[in-house]
């Protein structure tokens, strides 16, 4: 885009997800709220009654901890909550408990392999091509939620106070394609770190990103490569901002993100500053539209929560929370270890559930007892490959899918007698391919191969008909002995 | 029976005795009420269909399960919790049941009654004057014998300076002492819930009651909570502390009976030595800014979507706090205000801290003057700030202070006397005041404050 040459993308992103927790971040009501009749998983805390008060959920607060592990994160020993406060139908208390000054977690990175733009592996080497700088990941409680019923507006707390995770990036990103990248692979650490679906359609995420574009002059043109991560590379931010809500797909995040740059780019290019503002986006008309100007964080009002101590976090206890293989690591482990491709091993790590069936399958004892028995060093590619291309189902009960696998990897019994007469008939009706062999084509025995397999009807191991067939055709004097 | 003037444990053992029965009592209290409220206007909700249990008064800022509970505010006229405080459900289980809930400045905004939006209470000593405030209807309502003993909340001295001007025991425990779970929240890193009685006894036995680590509140304190009826009569010396800055523009009558209070310290073998103290005016300007901001903050659940009334209905010294508030959190004010009042709360609780290296106990004056009269509110900017400026100190270091009656003046009102102690020594605190008791019964001014109420 030539445009794209005069003006800067700057995107940040805000991510929300609600914790997978038994009960809520501040009461003991569960934090499972979906199908349940409205207003019915509420108590006084979470509805904000007077004289009601919070106290933390300690397991939200160490999933919080974990997800700032995961993403390399610094956690503050001391951290603690505070209230921001705006008036919202959905807000009981006319305050949400966030976090402002002290976060649980800062400064981490998330780093995207360039492989998973387009699941082709270009290098196989596990090299990071890009990072991207997390600001901050800090907890609080989701709201209730507004129904729209004919002209009324209806309340239904039994969110309120469901824990909520917000992960803040520093606005590195400069393209829509690098966002829904680092998302996917954002939501698959969360998944694999068990603390969340991270489901978007249901809500369990939640992305809001922040666009604007910078005028570049024509020193910063040249210095327009800078590396992500890199803050000495950062150029100036833009003095607005647009956050764009209420999207419910990485897909649509794109799109927002892309329309929301042209949007910017018309006005930009004549001369006007786009509004700092909350823009929501409709994905029927794929555009954002404007809702309502953008409090400024000062207007919140923070300050301590009075009403919950500060948390101090020795150093014990953050070690004891321990990260689990995360899919990179994982992704590697296939290949070094397991000898998969890196576009099958990315395809396994993907999906938590995936991964997860296929390490059961490949650790079971009588898959290993096999393994070894019939010195099948692959087995797990052979494993892999037919989850990928649904050989077998993954739907099929543990047990069942071993049975069939190591039907499929029985190494083929093979009639020698019958094998060697019919390779010495095909080598004599088949001149032209012997010939071409025999000037260098090899595919040539391929076809050969094919005749041999089908007339055994699959009974022969391809390995041992190659051989075979090599040493025939290279071995004319005892041909007519046999 | 005559049971007119028994103190709660004296009720409490005619009970266990079967000398009387729950609902006699409860009756006698009513009937007591009915005579008495019209004048006083100590309760803003009666119980009259309740006789069972121990009646005592609840300030009306306290949950009760399915009973109104409005903090005097028009905006919770409506309101009924559908669950129950902490303090008022341990109560319950001691086999306690709020007779009433007793009226208080609205949201507990103040140091008078004179907020409340269901019209202020009588001082019993003089109808023409406040009661203090803002627990001023359970206060009276104890200086009256409308209820043998009450449950209070006190944010900068609100169960303390009541207490001295209608003359009864208040004690503001240490904070977190006393679960807040329930408590419509004022201040909320200020608020305790304390007792209200006619004697130290009660006092002990009813903080024993209440105190505690509550697993809904995560500011209580998990401190061991002693056994305070038997601390306070253990033998005991202190070595008492007298600060000069408390002394400091307060009426002579009272510097007068509060020095004949410390002979009679002195009497009992403890000894009394001065101290320094940071001057109690930089605890007001702490309080002042830090409290506003915790109120401004607490009352914007009361929107207008819910609990029926609207904004509207907010009083004049409700709105006044939550624009002050509003202002001292605003964006390049928080860092000149709030922050730098956490700063100087900080100061004033190492200054306490290190005062109680050398002193068990603090004592001096409650308040600065003795009850005024209505209206007389409108006079002074500030006026609670002003009334409360020997409260606040110990309110904003979070220490524990008690209240208790040392004579009168000459227009025949209560003279409040303060023990202050080091966290959690409610115990020595108590134990100085029972006493005190036993040598002076309070010069008499419980039960001459009794006595004007006759059955």
């Amino acid at each position: 885009m030539n445009k794209l040459t005069k003006f800067k993308p700057v995107i940040g992103l805000e991510i929300h997800v609600e914790l997978k927790t038994k009960s809520k971040m501040f009461c003991q009501c569960e934090a499972d709220y979906f199908g349940k009749e409205p207003n019915t998983n509420t108590c006084p805390v979470c509805l904000g009654l007077p004289g009601a008060l919070p106290v933390p959920n300690r397991k939200a607060v160490e999933r919080t901890i974990l997800i700032g592990k995961a993403l390399d994160c610094k956690i503050n020993k001391i951290s603690k909550f505070d209230r921001k406060h705006y008036f919202y139908p959905d807000l009981p208390k006319g305050y949400q408990i966030s976090q402002y000054d002290e976060p649980i977690a800062v400064k981490g990175k998330l780093s995207i392999f360039n492989n998973q733009y387009s699941n082709q592996s270009q290098n196989s080497n596990s090299e990071f091509d890009k990072n991207f700088r997390i600001t901050r990941v800090h907890l609080e409680e989701d709201t209730g939620k507004l129904l729209h019923v004919g002209s009324d507006t209806l309340v239904d707390f039994n969110r309120s106070g469901v824990p909520l995770v917000e992960i803040v990036t520093e606005p590195d990103f400069d393209n829509s394609d690098d966002v829904k990248v680092f998302l996917e692979e954002l939501q698959t650490i969360i998944r694999y770190l068990g603390v969340s679906d991270a489901d978007m359609e249901k809500g369990t995420m939640r992305i809001e990103p922040n666009v604007s574009l910078i005028k570049l002059n024509l020193l910063q043109l040249k210095n327009v490569k800078r590396v992500p991560g890199n803050p000495k590379g950062s150029v100036k931010l833009p003095k607005y901002k647009v956050e764009v809500k209420n999207i419910n797909s990485f897909r649509f995040v794109k799109d927002a993100i892309d329309y929301e740059l042209e949007r910017q780019i018309a006005l930009l290019e004549k001369g006007i500053t786009p509004k700092q503002e909350t823009r929501g986006y409709d994905p029927d008309k794929k555009i954002t539209f404007g809702q309502r100007s953008k409090e400024e964080a000062h207007d919140y009002r923070y300050f301590p929560e009075p009403d919950i101590p500060p948390m101090t976090f020795s150093e014990k206890f953050i070690a004891e929370i321990k990260v689990p293989e995360l899919p990179q690591e994982r992704l590697d482990r296939y290949i070094n270890k397991f000898g998969l491709r890196e576009q099958d091993a990315f395809v396994i790590t993907r999906s938590l559930q995936t991964t997860n069936y296929f390490e059961t399958i490949i650790t079971d004892k009588v898959v290993q007892e096999f393994k070894a028995k019939k010195k099948i060093s692959n087995l797990e590619d052979h494993v892999a490959k037919i989850i990928i291309n649904k050989k077998l189902s993954t739907d099929l009960q543990v047990r069942a899918f071993i049975k069939k696998t190591l039907e499929m990897l029985q190494p083929k019994e093979t009639d020698e007698k019958l094998l060697n007469a019919l390779i010495d008939r095909l080598i004599e009706a088949s001149s032209k391919a012997v010939e071409d062999y025999k000037k260098g084509k090899e595919n040539a025995i391929m076809y050969l191969v094919g005749q041999v397999m089908r007339e055994m009807k699959g009974k022969a191991d391809a390995k041992i008909i190659i051989s075979k067939l090599k040493a025939q055709i290279s071995n004319p004097q005892l041909k007519s002995k046999n | 029976m005559n049971l007119h003037g028994k103190s709660l444990l004296e009720l409490r053992q005619l009970l266990t005795d079967k000398k009387i029965s729950e609902k006699e009592l409860n009756l006698y209290f009513l009937k007591r009420i009915k005579k008495y409220n019209p004048k006083l206007n100590a309760f803003i909700t009666v119980l009259e269909n309740n006789h069972s249990g121990i009646p005592y008064g609840a300030k009306d800022i306290f949950c009760t399960k399915g009973i109104r509970t409005t903090a005097a505010a028009k905006v919770l006229d409506n309101f009924i919790p559908p669950y129950e405080s902490t303090v008022t459900r341990k109560l319950q289980e001691a086999g306690m049941a709020a007779l009433g809930k007793t009226n208080m400045d609205a949201w507990a905004h103040g140091a008078s009654t004179e907020t409340s939006d269901y019209g202020v209470t009588k001082n019993p000593w003089d109808n023409g004057r406040y009661p203090g405030g803002s627990s001023g209807g359970s206060a009276a309502a104890i200086s009256a014998y409308l209820v043998s003993a009450a449950i209070g909340t006190d944010t900068g001295g609100s169960i303390r300076h009541p207490s001295a001007w209608c003359g009864v025991i208040g004690l503001k425990p240490t904070y977190g002492r006393v679960s807040r779970y329930g408590v419509i929240a004022m201040g909320s890193s200020w608020d305790c819930p304390g007792p209200m009685t006619l004697t130290v006894e009660d006092n002990a036995y009813l903080l024993k009651q209440i105190a505690g680590q509550d697993k809904y509140d995560a500011t209580s304190s998990g401190s061991a909570v002693p056994d305070y009826s038997n601390e306070i009569k253990k033998n005991k010396k202190f070595k008492i502390g007298i600060a000069e800055s408390y002394f400091d523009g307060i009426d002579d009558q009272i510097k007068n009976q509060v020095y004949k209070a410390i002979k009679v310290l002195k009497k009992l073998g403890h000894s009394v030595k001065p101290i320094k103290l940071l001057p109690p005016k930089y605890s007001i300007s702490v309080y002042t800014i830090l409290q506003r901001a915790e109120v401004s903050s607490n009352l914007s659940r009361y929107d207008g979507v819910r609990y029926g009334n609207d904004r509207s209905f907010f009083g004049q010294e409700a709105k006044r706090r939550i624009m002050l508030g509003t202002y001292t959190l605003s964006y390049g004010y928080y860092d000149a205000y709030y922050k730098n009042a956490q700063k100087v709360r900080t100061i004033i609780i190492e200054n306490f801290k290190s005062v109680f290296k050398d002193v068990d106990l603090i004592v001096g004056p409650n308040t600065p003057v003795t009850a005024l009269k209505i209206g007389e509110f409108d006079k002074y900017p500030f006026y609670g700030e002003l009334m409360d400026q020997l409260n606040e100190p110990a309110s904003t270091a979070g220490i524990p202070d008690l209240s208790i009656p040392v004579g009168l003046d000459s227009h025949n009102l209560p003279i409040g006397f303060k023990i202050m102690g080091n966290y959690f020594d409610e115990a020595n605190i108590l134990n100085l005041a029972y006493q005190f008791e036993k040598e002076t019964d309070f010069f008499g001014v419980i039960k001459k404050g009794i006595e004007r109420y006759k059955d």
